[in-house]
């Protein structure tokens, strides 16, 4: 067993395991950190989707023992500053997005790398963007994810 | 875009001619008020005219409905101290927004803000019978009345003890956001004079609901009580409760579709024991489960199993083999008949398996003891699984506790226990607490699946008929399937509930079998086409079946919206004309004038591209659907890489609908947008493929459910105005009239009939099948290449 430790949504932690567990189960059964869903685990339905040093990743498809202490791990209960939600959540509420939920904070998540990296590459979002985003909503609620990140990019 | 218009008829003039109900006060030391859930159920008396199909009298929300009637118990509300009123819902919130609804129907008739109705989700009330089953889009449409009479009744009661109080009566007092007061200035809150409105005894009182053109709430956009908890990550589901000790749980499954393990089939179980994490192994009727310190120590224990399996339910059989079986069951079609001059269209489709998971997986904690049983679980029917637990344990039933658990979806994949019951014989069988969740890769494999059907049609059409103008004269559909397991708990109040219908209707239903009675609940095709006859037959039980969103519907709608662009292409006339000229319903009638006109049907497109429409009337209301498809190679060849299904684009939809009355029209957009994505994946993408008994899909980039790249970048709602003063269902409204409305466009694209659906089913596998042993794939490890 090994001490893995890493920054998880702003604070040091430091966790008992082996080195191949996903991080994923790291932090959903282990820290109790539950805002990441497991739907595939294969790194395909993005449920899982987080950040890391604030990019995209999908802790079902790293292993803990590749993380450094170093590296930030952001999930979606790290996103708001406090009270004060990212502006991508409060497009998620203004558009009223979710139905069941499930998949809604990997959606979000993804969406505010999305616009991260567009601006990194100098332009804004775009429909053909969009339509790059492999996560899965299985209730269906596309149209109003699309509606919310166009909103959100606008607001961030 | 959604676009309402005032669809809340003037009410009768003063309290005339408004019905009274009777609600019930119970003892108690706060006020509490309950209702009996068949409160305001309307049953279908009429007399039955010649001809029309059963669903226009009678249909599944009638029968759901009226299931009820002999048994069902109170609902309550609860007014309390600090001012608040609560409620438990005996239904299951899988997000199609109910708990917000509901809250809405209550506030509007406490008058109470939405934020202090707490509305929450009832654990199995086995006394409630069979009123406690979600399915068939039935929620509001049966609990809409039973709990406005609560409310109102509730509202009552604290008016007369304010009264009271303040020494003059009731009429004279007025309500404002949970505030009683009286014109000389007295006010006392809902929480502090609840007390004081509280009975001894158990009082029938009448009350009368409030008009519709006093309606403040209902009908009015409102966003999801749980909108913020979803996004922030703090909403729960199953997986993500803490119960003490119920550590993840896994099952090792067989590689065939329904396969077990053979007595000790696990013949590694030593090695087993002593991996990492591992704390229980212990083999059950579906396979072999694992219990460890993670779920990933779950999966690796699965992949390291050496385990004997018996054969499936399905071994050695395919696609075409299952297919060959349904056409053997096949009724055949009546030879109509009709004048020498009728040209008669026929056409036959096929419809492959489809798997109706949710995104969350199955999954359930439970903790069995020895004398007793705590389980939660997203379930629609959650007073069954507590049977069939308890069953299974050998313990009474009120030993067994079932906590309803809000669920990361259905599409009715939840209407069985599958997973509580799974949970529970593994709990039994390790002496432990479990927290039990199946990998995706059980899903289309093991899981529920919407059964491989045919669906036949003959029509028969005659130009120019004996008044000049067109006729069908006759219109036949055989609907052929796989049997559909329909076991979760309607089967056995039907039998009793017919016995008591309407004479009329219950011979109808005499001698159905229950799915065929299901069936005829449930189709109704809304046009005069002479002789119309839909009827339903079903082979082979091999399959784990179940309804999935929209049961039959999408099949049906799919082949005779077909279809019937087939006959107003035998006459030339235009596919949306056809359908007015025909349709025999004012409400079906609207919406599809309203789709023709905000659609813009008719517009010049290119080549390659085109529009389609479909209607379907089911639920108390209408549909209608207008597609636009791009059915160009530029478009279809798409390449967006690896396991990537594009193909057709859908690029633009418009949805009327007529629900009747609307509670949230946000929610009503909600449901309408989801019914779209559901019916684009059912005619262009989503399929499983049965091969030597096996399912090879085990990813959602296996199974193409719609996805961002098939979106289309235009969909818009429109909820038309309608003369119904109670609501209908919403939750598979738009599924089977867009699945037609895209093969219709689809068909006039190409200039090609499909007659198997997906379209995309006999393509070359897009994926390399996942492999059956062991079952579950591994977690890959290159995460941190692919960060964006």
């Amino acid at each position: 067993m090994a001490k893995q430790t890493f920054i998880l949504n702003g604070k040091p932690v430091t966790v008992n395991v082996n080195d191949d567990v996903r991080v994923l189960w790291v932090l959903r059964d282990l820290l109790g950190v539950t805002g990441p869903k497991y739907g595939c685990g294969i790194n395909v339905c993005k449920a899982c989707t987080s950040h890391i040093n604030g990019r995209a990743f999908n802790p079902c498809s790293v292993r803990v023992g590749d993380l450094k202490p170093k590296d930030r791990v952001t999930t979606i209960e790290g996103l708001a500053d406090g009270r004060k939600l990212h502006p991508m959540q409060q497009a998620w509420i203004d558009r009223d997005v979710a139905q069941c939920g499930y998949c809604q904070p990997g959606q979000i998540m993804a969406a505010v790398a999305l616009v991260r990296k567009v601006r990194r590459e100098g332009r804004s979002i775009t429909e053909r963007d969009l339509d790059t985003i492999r996560n899965i909503c299985r209730c269906g609620t596309y149209t109003r994810i699309r509606e919310a990140i166009l909103q959100g990019a606008r607001d961030m | 875009m959604t676009e309402l218009h005032d669809h809340q008829s003037a009410a009768p003039p003063a309290a005339l001619g408004r019905r009274s109900f009777i609600g019930y006060v119970l003892a108690g030391t706060t006020l509490v008020v309950g209702a009996d859930l068949a409160t305001g159920s309307n049953r279908a008396s009429a007399a039955i005219p010649s001809g029309p199909q059963l669903p226009e009298l009678y249909d599944l929300e009638d029968l759901q409905t009226d299931s009820a009637l002999p048994t069902s118990q109170l609902i309550t509300v609860t007014i309390n101290e600090d001012g608040t009123a609560s409620f438990e819902l005996p239904r299951t919130e899988v997000g199609q927004g109910i708990l917000t609804s509901t809250t809405m129907i209550l506030a509007e008739e406490l008058d109470l803000p939405m934020s202090k109705v707490k509305v929450t989700l009832a654990p199995a009330r086995p006394e409630l019978v069979f009123n406690q089953l979600t399915g068939g889009s039935n929620t509001t449409f049966s609990t809409y009345t039973p709990v406005r009479v609560a409310g109102a009744l509730a509202r009552q009661k604290l008016l007369e003890a304010a009264a009271i109080l303040f020494g003059t009566t009731a009429d004279r007092l007025t309500t404002t956001g949970g505030v009683i007061s009286d014109l000389a200035g007295n006010n006392v809150t809902y929480g502090d004079i609840a007390g004081d409105a509280a009975s001894q005894v158990v009082e029938a009182v009448e009350v009368v609901l409030r008009p519709p053109s006093d309606f403040r709430v209902i009908g009015t956009p409102k966003n999801r009580l749980d909108a913020r908890a979803a996004v922030t990550g703090k909403k729960d589901f199953t997986t993500d409760l803490d119960v003490p000790g119920a550590l993840p749980t896994m099952v090792c499954r067989a590689p065939e579709h329904q396969g077990t393990p053979k007595e000790n089939g696990l013949k590694n179980l030593a090695a087993i024991k002593k991996m990492p994490g591992v704390t229980h192994v212990a083999q059950i009727s579906s396979g072999i489960a694992v219990r460890a310190k993670t779920f990933g120590h779950c999966i690796d224990a699965i992949r390291e199993m050496q385990v004997d399996w018996n054969p499936g339910t399905a071994s050695g059989e395919s696609d075409e083999t299952v297919l060959a079986g349904i056409k053997r069951a096949e009724l055949p079609l009546v030879v109509p008949d009709v004048p020498v001059l009728a040209e008669s269209v026929e056409t036959e489709f096929e419809f492959m398996f489809r798997s109706s998971a949710a995104l969350e997986p199955y999954a359930a904690i439970a903790d069995v003891r020895e004398d007793g049983a705590e389980i939660w679980a997203g379930l629609k029917v959650p007073i069954l699984a507590q049977e069939n637990i308890a069953i299974m344990l050998g313990l009474p039933v009120n030993a067994v506790k079932v906590n309803v658990i809000t669920g990361g979806g259905s599409f009715g994949h939840k209407l069985f226990g599958d997973h509580a019951l799974e949970a529970a014989e593994i709990s039994k069988a390790m002496g432990v607490p479990v927290k039990l969740m199946w990998h995706r890769a059980d899903e289309p494999r093991q899981g529920r699946l919407h059964p491989m059907a045919t669906s036949r049609v003959r029509a028969t059409v005659l130009k120019g008929g004996l008044t000049g103008e067109d006729q069908v004269l006759s219109f036949e559909q055989r609907h052929t399937s796989v049997v559909t397991d329909f076991s979760h708990g309607l089967g056995e109040i039907l039998t009793a509930t017919a016995d008591e219908l309407p004479t009329e209707v219950g011979r109808y239903l005499g001698g159905l079998t229950f799915s065929q009675s299901i069936f005829t609940l449930t189709q109704e095709l809304p046009y005069d086409f002479g002789v119309v006859t839909q009827l339903l037959n079903e082979t082979d039980q091999r399959f784990r079946t179940g309804s999935m969103r929209n049961i039959y519907s999408p099949d049906v709608a799919v082949a005779a919206e077909l279809t019937i662009d087939q006959l107003a292409k035998k006459v030339g006339t235009d596919p949306l004309e056809f359908r007015l000229k025909f349709l025999k319903n004012d409400r079906v009638k609207a919406v599809l004038e309203k789709v023709r006109k905000e659609g813009n049907w008719g517009r010049s497109l290119p080549a390659g591209v085109a529009q389609g429409v479909a209607i379907h009337k089911e639920y108390k209301g209408a549909t209608a659907i207008l597609v636009e498809i791009d059915t160009r190679p530029s478009t279809v060849n798409r390449d967006l890489g690896p396991e990537t299904v594009t193909g057709p684009r859908v690029t633009k939809v418009v949805v009327a609908v007529d629900c009747g009355l609307v509670i949230n029209p946000r929610g009503v957009e909600a449901q309408m947008q989801g019914g779209v994505m559901d019916g684009i994946a059912l005619t262009l993408t989503s399929s499983c493929h049965l091969k030597n008994g096996r399912f090879l899909e085990a990813s959602w980039d296996n199974y193409f459910y719609t996805r961002q790249w098939n979106v289309p970048p235009e969909v818009e709602v429109h909820i038309v105005e309608t003369d119904s003063d109670t609501p209908g269902g919403v939750g598979e409204a738009a599924v089977g009239s867009t699945a037609a409305a895209v093969a219709c466009a689809y068909a006039r694209a190409t200039g090609t009939l499909p007659k198997r659906f997906p379209i995309n089913h006999d393509d070359p596998i897009a994926f390399k099948p996942k492999s059956f042993v062991p079952p579950v794939p591994p977690s890959p490890t290159n995460g941190l290449k692919l960060t964006y």
